[in-house]
C-alpha cells in the first residue's frame, strides 16, 4: 500500500515540473521497473486518489514496465529476466547480481494538452 | 495543441535528496547504519535486543531507531539494554521514509554512535523503493515463515546488503530446509552474505554485530 505515498511523491514531482507551464497536464509517463517493488496497477489507482483536488486531476497515468535486465560475464551478454525474477541468465544459467535495468522508478514526461477553444475560464 | 515536456527524474527523488543528507551527517559522525527490513514476526526486535546487549558487553556505542504504526513497546523494550532508542510511530504507514528518520534523531548523539540500527515496520514489499540513508540493508527472513518466501517477495530480499536468518534454534522443530531457503536467497541475490542467527542461543550474534562493525559508513555521493 505505500503506492499511495509513491503516487503522492509522483504528483509532488510533476506539480514543481510544470509550475511555469499553462496548459492542463493530460498524460503522466512513468517507468516502474520490476525490482522496485511498485505494483503498476496499485500505482494506477494510488494515482487517481493522489490527484484528487491538485491541477493534475483527471490526467491519465501511464505505466510502462522494465524488466529486469542482468549482464552475465560468462556469455559477455545483457539478458531479459523473464516471468518470475530469478536472477539468472536466461541463456546458460549462471547465476548473477550484475543488474543493469530494473530498478526504475522514474517520472520520463508529461504530456500537455492546450483546452479546446470555448472551454474554461 | 499537444505538447511533451521531458522530465527523467526519479519519483521518489525528494526522498533520495533527504536520504542523501542522512547519509552526509551519518558519514561525518562516524556512525555505520544498518535499515532492518522483514515481516512482521520474524524477531526483529529480539535480534536487536541481543544485538544491544552484546554491543554493551564489547563496549560498542550502538543505538537504534525503531518504526511501527502504533505503540512504543518495542522502544521500552530495547531500552532495557541501555542503549539509546527512539520509537518512530508512523500511525498505520506501511515504511519509513528517510525525512521520518532525520525527525527523530534530533536529541541522538550521533557522534557518540559506533552503530545505528533503523528497525523498519515489519512488511517485505513497501520498505523496498526508499533509501533512509543507510550503509546497509539487512534482510532477515525466520525458518518458520517458508524457504521460499524471497521468491515470493523477490524485489525486497533483491535489494538486501546482508541476509540474516532468524530462530535457528527452532529449525529443526520445524524441519526447516536449509539448501531450499539459501537457494531461494541466491536466486533474487547471489551476493548478500547470509548469516544464521538466534536470539534466544545467541548464535550469530557476535558475527552480526562483528560484520556492522566492519562496515565502514559509506561515502556521501
Amino acid at each position: 500500500v505505500h503506492e499511495l505515498s509513491v503516487a503522492h511523491a509522483l504528483v509532488t514531482a510533476v506539480l514543481s515540473a510544470v509550475a511555469d507551464t499553462a496548459e492542463p497536464v493530460a498524460e503522466v509517463h512513468v517507468q516502474v521497473g520490476a525490482l522496485c517493488g511498485v505494483v503498476p496497477a496499485a500505482l494506477e489507482f494510488a494515482y487517481d486518489v493522489a490527484c484528487a483536488g491538485t491541477p493534475l486531476a483527471g490526467s491519465r497515468l501511464v505505466v510502462e514496465h522494465r524488466p529486469a535486465v542482468v549482464h552475465c560475464a560468462a556469455c559477455d551478454a545483457d539478458a531479459v529476466v523473464p516471468g518470475a525474477l530469478v536472477l539468472v541468465c536466461p541463456t546458460c544459467g549462471t547465476a548473477t547480481g550484475d543488474v543493469r535495468a530494473g530498478r526504475e522508478l522514474d517520472v520520463t514526461h508529461v504530456v500537455l494538452h492546450d483546452a479546446p477553444v470555448g472551454v474554461g475560464a | 495543441v499537444t505538447r511533451i515536456v521531458q522530465l527523467r527524474r526519479g519519483i521518489l527523488e525528494k526522498n533520495d535528496e533527504y536520504a542523501a543528507s542522512l547519509r552526509a551527517r551519518f558519514t561525518s559522525a562516524g556512525v555505520t547504519v544498518s535499515n532492518w527490513v522483514s515481516s512482521p514476526g520474524t524477531g526483529k526486535t529480539a535480534l536487536l535486543e541481543a544485538v544491544l546487549v552484546a554491543a554493551g558487553d564489547r563496549g560498542v556505542a550502538a543505538g537504534a531507531l525503531v518504526g511501527d504504526c502504533a505503540t512504543d513497546n518495542d522502544a521500552r523494550r530495547l531500552a532495557r539494554s541501555g542503549a539509546p532508542v527512539r520509537q518512530i510511530v508512523t500511525e498505520s504507514m506501511c515504511h519509513l521514509e528517510a525525512d521520518m528518520v532525520g525527525k527523530h534523531l534530533d536529541d541522538v548523539d550521533l557522534a557518540g554512535l559506533d552503530l545505528l540500527v533503523i528497525e523498519n515496520v515489519g512488511n517485505l514489499v513497501c520498505p523496498t523503493a526508499y533509501d533512509l540513508g543507510e550503509d546497509l540493508r539487512v534482510a532477515l527472513l525466520s525458518v518458520t515463515e517458508g524457504e521460499d518466501k524471497p521468491a515470493k517477495y523477490p524485489a525486497l530480499f533483491h535489494s538486501a546488503d546482508v541476509v540474516v536468518i532468524t530462530k535457528m534454534d527452532i529449525a529443526d522443530a520445524v524441519e526447516w530446509d536449509r539448501p531450499a531457503a539459501v537457494a531461494a536467497l541466491t536466486a533474487v541475490n547471489p551476493t548478500a552474505p547470509v548469516l544464521f542467527t538466534s536470539a534466544r542461543t545467541g548464535a550469530g550474534v557476535d558475527e552480526l554485530l562483528d560484520l556492522l562493525r566492519s562496515t565502514r559508513p559509506r561515502e556521501a555521493s
